[in-house]
């Protein structure tokens, strides 16, 4: 079992709730993908190669400041629940946990993590430098990933081409190599009906939309990622810009669908909202899926300021520990034990009963 | 049907062309095609980029695609086929090898071709020798559209900020 009490928060310091927007944005992820000039891309590398990237960027990390001190899970010695662990903590993506289609660990695949930044190690790319923050923070999270890129690509021999910018294994990553996502929660825009023509609109400015977890992943919750889906011809400030311009506009349509809401169905919502934190409060099982959405009405009640009794970071830890692999974990159980929707169902009581106390 | 051009060959490509108003037809052999800077039906289905890019749809000038056909990369080996396969590329050389049909498919992807954004400098090399800075670069682009959009007054103060960075 691995201990995550190494890192910083538990590598959790992006679910705090105390960054710009929480109430809308959950959290804000950049990464940057960057290869080696001399090695070959990360599917068609061998194992001493592999094994020579995964050296040589740790050593270049703990030459630098941003990395000297960063833990490092390689995935290849991980048992899958471990592994399962970090990518519910956001930390590692599907493909480096092994957990994909092909559900196995690629050789000497790799996370380096210290405080809000990490880096993937032997992915499709050789190495994917991540960083998260609380909230929606497009510039202080890129600010700090930018001085990790600086920092090792003074130190290691990054793929570069003057016409291309930054050579990556698929090309639709080439020229910054920059991916900023920004997980929203949407409900009102759900309850109203107008998400489709949202997600629709975005296509059309060159964004996209994902679950979760991210590509691939479905959307629960009502929790969307929004992130660019270019990233060549614009600089890394102009992506930014664009995708900020257009969370803001999100979050603007947003909290006017809230707002009809509330003018023409302030019983309906009202009731909603409270049903929904009544389920949580005494339900005596909960899927996954079930206690997301309950979730979401409960997260909304709290925006509207009708439900009081509940924090931010208390729907947010739940929303990490009540994943299957965190639970299971944490009761010394399998993901597919039966059991876990009862454990989860008492995991949620017990917090909100907490946090209601607290409140009084 | 004979090649209209060499009146020997079977004829594998059937041209119609628009000339003046008139619709003419042209059946041609391989090899006259070939002359001709034309890409056959089972030449394309033969080699991988081609099936690729006509999968891709239009806008791949022939000649372009006939140059390309055999694409091994160097370095690591990768093939066309794997490329078409994976959708991913072998190394970074690939790049610099595949020429025109990856710039189209750059075009399809990102509508661009060109990295605008930061650039790196491996370790241990300088900025070349009379290249200029990207902060250079961006005041010289201001420069011009300051002068474009007559704000002269911005255009001294940014043409000042230049003598001082040179």
């Amino acid at each position: 079992m691995i201990d995550l009490s190494l890192l910083a928060d538990g590598g959790l310091g992006w679910l705090d709730a105390s960054g710009p927007a929480s109430h809308l944005v959950l959290s804000t992820r950049i990464r940057l993908a960057r290869n080696i000039e001399t090695q070959v891309f990360g599917s068609r590398n061998g194992v001493v190669e592999r094994e020579s990237i995964l050296q040589s960027v740790e050593g270049a990390g703990r030459g630098g400041v941003l990395m000297r001190h960063a833990v490092c899970f390689r995935m290849d010695t991980l048992e899958p629940l471990d592994r399962q662990l970090l990518h519910e903590r956001h930390l590692v993506s599907k493909e480096l946990a092994g957990l994909d289609a092909e559900g196995r660990v690629r050789p000497a695949a790799a996370l380096l993590v210290q405080d809000r930044l990490g880096v993937l190690l032997n992915e499709e790319d050789h190495l994917r430098l991540q960083g998260m923050r609380s909230g929606f923070a497009l510039e202080e999270t890129y600010a700090e990933v930018d001085r990790l890129d600086s920092e090792l690509g003074q130190r290691l021999p990054f793929a570069f081409h003057p016409e291309f910018g930054y050579l990556t294994s698929c090309p639709t990553n080439v020229g910054t190599g920059l991916r900023a996502s920004v997980l929203i929660h949407l409900p009102g825009l759900v309850l109203t009906k107008e998400i489709s023509k949202v997600l629709q609109g975005l296509g059309q400015v060159g964004l996209t939309f994902r679950g979760l977890y991210g590509e691939g992943s479905e959307v629960v919750g009502n929790f969307f990622q929004l992130s660019n889906q270019t990233t060549l011809g614009k600089s890394e400030q102009d992506l930014l810009d664009h995708l900020g311009k257009i969370v803001r506009q999100v979050m603007e349509y947003e909290e006017q669908a809230r707002q009809v809401l509330l003018r023409d169905a302030p019983a309906i919502i009202e009731d909603k909202v409270w049903r929904a934190y009544g389920l949580l409060r005494y339900a005596r099982t909960l899927s996954f899926d079930e206690m997301m959405n309950l979730l979401s009405g409960v997260r909304l009640g709290v925006g509207l300021k009708l439900i009081g009794g509940v924090g931010l970071y208390t729907l947010n830890k739940l929303l990490v520990h009540c994943q299957p692999a965190h639970l299971a974990a944490a009761q010394g159980l399998s993901t597919d034990d039966p059991s876990l929707a009862v454990q989860r169902a008492r995991y949620v009581r017990k917090l909100l009963d907490d946090e209601a106390a607290r409140r009084g | 049907m004979k090649c209209s051009q060499c009146q020997q060959a079977e004829a594998v490509v059937h041209l119609t062309q628009m000339t003046d108003d008139q619709v003419t037809k042209v059946d041609l052999c391989e090899r006259c095609a070939a002359e001709r800077g034309l890409e056959t039906a089972s030449a394309v289905g033969k080699t991988p980029l081609a099936s690729y890019i006509a999968a891709m749809g239009q806008g791949i000038n022939d000649t372009v695609v006939a140059g390309d056909l055999a694409f091994v990369c160097r370095t690591c080996g990768a093939t066309l086929q794997d490329f078409r396969e994976s959708g991913r590329l072998g190394c970074p050389q690939c790049y610099r090898t595949l020429g025109e049909p990856l710039r189209e498919l750059l075009r399809r992807l990102h509508g661009a071709t060109r990295h605008t954004g930061e650039r790196y400098q491996l370790p241990g090399q300088s900025q070349e020798p009379g290249r200029p800075e990207p902060g250079h670069v961006k005041l010289r682009e201001q420069l011009k559209q300051a002068i474009e959009s007559e704000n002269f007054e911005l255009a001294a103060q940014l043409r000042d900020k230049l003598k001082v960075n040179e």
